[in-house]
């Protein structure tokens, strides 16, 4: 069990795709504009994450080496392609918000790499959970940065709720600043680097403050000068 | 020493085994692809005829407007390059309005795809953008996503107004625009305009009843 509880924190955490392996960037800056987008491609991510690792992992003794990475990536890509003609044919306001995205997971490096790193060397069912886990922690990111450059640049939370799951929804839109004329950095791709920079500063401070305490106790020892 | 003999199975075992990966997942991908084919098509008809029922009211058309189309060559006052498909509304046969394309090349970053409704008497009837880059936050509330901007062009048309009228307010016309982006409804008003003129110059072979459609079109609604 506590190998899959590893494989969660690796995910989430200390191997975080996002803001650690720095992975996966290209959709990272591109697309959080807002937390729905972020979400939903951060989702869609896990889903191909798992899919290629769980279709890597039982094969990966009958691949040579030679040849690991074009079975690897066409493995990827017509797992992506599969799963975005699916969600065309049978969930289509779904794909209206992810349309455009779908096809970019096949450039994203983090699904390469993770099959390459762990599926090609570990058992079915903990390389799908490890990609399921990258996925979730890429999605993590990609919603912290969403909300960031979404309340920062148009002064509203999950816009766009409605066109992923029902006019219902829409209620749920939130207006965190009102009557707010935006603050267009946040938005265009020079919002994205900064947010991403100060997520990736955030974590490094909160793993450095954790492991204060240690270093404080060693340094107790010492003489002061 | 590697025999050349072991080198060749090698190279034909890994080559198969490529080939191998590949004929499985094109099947797979060939499966899926025959699945969804179909809901694949309902749903983007779907899409567009939400899209035409936003510019197009009910009263305007009874027949079947994803069917009824025409084929428009490229045209310098429709900004296109590649023939478009049009759709032609019809109420009992007779044509009462045409959904066509247009294309702004002038807009601020790249072309401005224009989706409008134009009446047989010239009115606009509505007009959507399909697609856009202008940039967010400031070119784009010609997007209905955004601002409802682009709504001033419903009703207009050629004959309510001199050619001048056909412009954004800063360059003495009648069409309001937002401070800072200027450049954007300037092209879409342009465009709007010239498709307008478009529809005028070509009316005679837009709007005529064609004999076949005379003889399949009628399924008048009780």
């Amino acid at each position: 069990m506590s190998q899959f509880t590893d494989i969660a924190h690796n995910g989430l955490w200390k191997q975080n795709p996002g803001v650690v392996q720095l992975l996966g960037l290209c959709p990272t800056l591109a697309v959080t504009t807002s937390v729905v987008n972020g979400v939903s491609l951060g989702l869609a991510t896990a889903l191909v994450m798992a899919a290629a690792n769980g279709a890597v992992s039982p094969v990966r003794r009958f691949v040579p080496d030679e040849i690991r990475v074009p079975v690897f990536i066409l493995v990827i890509a017509a797992l992506v392609t599969m799963i975005d003609l699916a969600i065309h044919g049978f969930a289509e306001p779904l794909h209206k918000v992810l349309g455009i995205f779908i096809p970019l997971i096949v450039v994203n490096c983090i699904v390469l790499a993770r099959v390459e790193s762990f599926a090609a060397k570990n058992a079915p069912a903990p390389a799908i959970w490890d990609g399921f886990m990258m996925g979730i922690g890429l999605t993590l990111v990609l919603a912290l940065l969403g909300g960031i450059r979404e309340v920062v640049g148009k002064g509203t939370l999950f816009s766009g709720l409605d066109l992923a799951l029902g006019p219902q929804f829409s209620a749920y839109i939130l207006t965190v600043i009102p009557d707010y004329q935006g603050f267009l950095l946040a938005i265009l791709p020079p919002g994205a680097f900064l947010g991403l920079a100060g997520l990736i500063a955030l974590r490094n401070w909160a793993e450095i403050r954790k492991s204060k305490p240690s270093i404080a106790a060693t340094g107790a020892l010492k003489p002061s000068h | 020493m590697i025999m050349p003999e072991t080198i060749i199975r090698h190279a034909s075992k890994t080559a198969i085994t490529l080939m191998a990966f590949a004929i499985v997942f094109t099947t797979c991908m060939a499966f899926v692809y025959q699945v969804t084919k179909s809901p694949i098509e309902q749903s983007e008809a779907a899409a567009r005829m939400s899209l035409f029922r936003q510019i197009m009211p009910e009263h305007l058309h009874d027949n079947d407007l994803l069917q009824d189309t025409i084929e428009l060559p490229p045209d310098a006052l429709l900004g296109t390059t590649q023939p478009t498909v049009a759709n032609i509304a019809r109420v009992q046969g007779q044509p009462s309005a045409i959904i066509l394309e247009a294309i702004a090349h002038d807009g601020y970053s790249g072309d401005i795809k224009l989706l409008l409704a134009i009446e047989a008497d010239g009115t606009l009837n509505g007009v959507r953008v399909i697609t856009h880059k202008e940039t967010p936050g400031l070119g784009d509330y010609i997007d209905i996503a955004k601002n409802n901007w682009i709504k001033l062009f419903d009703g207009q048309s050629l004959n309510n107004g001199k050619d001048g009228d056909w412009r954004v307010k800063k360059d003495g016309g009648k069409f309001d625009y937002m401070v800072g982006a200027t450049i954007t409804p300037r092209a879409v008003v342009a465009a709007v305009h010239k498709a307008l003129q478009y529809v005028e110059q070509h009316k005679q072979t837009l709007f005529v009843a064609q004999v076949d459609d005379q003889h399949n079109a009628p399924m008048e609604k009780p």
